[in-house]
């Protein structure tokens, strides 16, 4: 066995007991901290896949963002619930583990039993790139083969808002989400939501420019301005906006509505809908990129701080 | 065994791990965990068959990637919606579980308030 065969043993043994303790911890909270653990682990397991732009969105996105939404929640119902725990039967249990370890055998099946050669779509992901002026095959399949999936997955990210908002009792329409967090003048949270803003915000934009030739995107990019956002407003450095405001929801809508608007465009100068007309395709993708990354920002960080809960009072 | 045998194997015990959770934890919160936990377990099981369909040039095929990134965004929505779901129903019932109330006399009481 050679080295590198040892340490992703000792990976696949860390992802599996993270994964295991989320299940198995007491607390909700225990678990949501292991799931995090978890979601970093995953992450050395996509490098190790010779996936980058997926583990930066799993470690962003899934251990991260993920994470801050389940602490918030477990933190508001720790504590609270009246009615004691129920743990089902020995003998439900006892069938659930084994209906589980039959799947998980079964999946194992199909993992052995893989075709090969193993089909592919790199070569056809490959020969459209120099067409597209990219150089990030990830991106050209987000923005280009499967522009469709990505045009709609923004509208699911905002369907997802508008219900997370509509479970807002009706005194609170638009009003703000959350308490309004005071800002600890010793403690070093606003220390933090002061020194780390400026650099996490380079980091995010530069995520999606260099989306277009290296691994980032996006996605990536939004996650990091998001999370840069909750840091702030967790501070008490900036009150959460109210979900009224005229900008915030423009914002929200602005980079869906420019990928749908050039999507049109190219039925006339492409011929289809979302094809780019040849020379301009570099410029249309990065301009869709920078556009949603705004309003994927907004909207992921909305997302985390939930359905409005106080009035808009200034 | 290849790493990319060692992975899937990986990826299918974290999909049996997640939804034993899903199925027996009695706490809701802890049952959305554990379907990330399995969505994680999903998503890795077609890095793998990318990892696997590594052509021209490049160490991954890119098509199962972006589908994985696209999966990722979207299970977070999914679980933003499912956490704004939970806290309405622990605000408005006092209780975070999904079992039906113990016996008639709660049920009764909650439709005239």
């Amino acid at each position: 066995m050679t080295l590198a065969q040892f340490l992703e043993i000792c990976l696949v043994v860390l992802v599996l007991g993270a994964g295991a303790w989320t299940i198995a911890a007491r607390s909700a909270h225990a678990a949501i901290t292991g799931f995090v653990s978890y979601g970093l682990l995953l992450s050395l397991v996509w490098v190790q896949l010779a996936a980058v732009d997926v583990a930066l969105a799993e470690v962003a996105i899934g251990g991260g963002l993920t994470g801050v939404l389940l602490l918030t929640a477990a933190a508001r119902l720790q504590g609270r619930e009246s009615q004691p725990i129920q743990w089902p039967s020995r003998l439900h249990r006892c069938v659930a583990a084994v209906l589980c370890t039959a799947l998980t055998a079964a999946l194992c099946a199909v993992v052995l039993w893989l075709p090969d050669p193993a089909p592919t779509l790199a070569p056809a992901a490959a020969g459209a790139l120099p067409a597209l002026g990219l150089g990030n095959a990830v991106t050209g399949v987000l923005l280009a083969h499967r522009a469709l999936d990505t045009v709609l997955e923004t509208v699911v990210v905002l369907l997802a808002l508008v219900g997370v908002w509509s479970l807002a009792p009706d005194r609170y329409w638009n009003g703000r989400p959350g308490q309004r967090q005071e800002v600890d003048s010793d403690g070093v949270l606003p220390f933090f939501a002061r020194v780390l803003p400026p650099i996490g915000v380079l980091l995010g934009i530069h995520l999606v420019f260099v989306g277009a030739n290296a691994p980032g995107g996006k996605f990536q990019g939004a996650t990091v301005l998001a999370a840069m956002w909750l840091l702030v407003m967790m501070a008490g450095l900036r009150d959460a906006p109210a979900i009224g405001s005229r900008w915030l929801r423009i914002g929200l809508v602005f980079g869906p509505a420019v990928f749908f608007a050039i999507g049109l465009i190219g039925i006339g100068t492409a011929g289809a809908f979302l094809a780019y007309p040849p020379d301009y395709a570099k410029v249309l993708i990065v301009t869709i990129e920078l556009t949603l990354m705004v309003s994927i920002a907004l909207t992921l960080g909305l997302l985390v701080v939930g359905p409005p809960e106080r009035p808009d009072t200034r | 065994m290849s790493s990319t045998t060692l992975f899937g194997m990986c990826a299918a015990a974290l999909v049996g791990l997640g939804l034993y959770g899903l199925l027996i934890h009695p706490q809701t919160l802890r049952r959305i965990v554990a379907f990330n936990l399995l969505g994680g377990g999903v998503f890795l099981m077609f890095g793998v068959v990318a990892r696997r369909g590594a052509a021209a040039g490049m160490a991954s095929d890119p098509v199962p990637q972006a589908l994985v990134i696209t999966g990722v965004v979207v299970a977070f929505s999914a679980t933003a919606l499912a956490i704004a779901l939970l806290l309405r129903l622990f605000a408005d019932s006092g209780d975070a579980s999904l079992r039906s109330p113990p016996h008639d006399g709660v049920a009764a009481d909650r439709t005239h308030v």
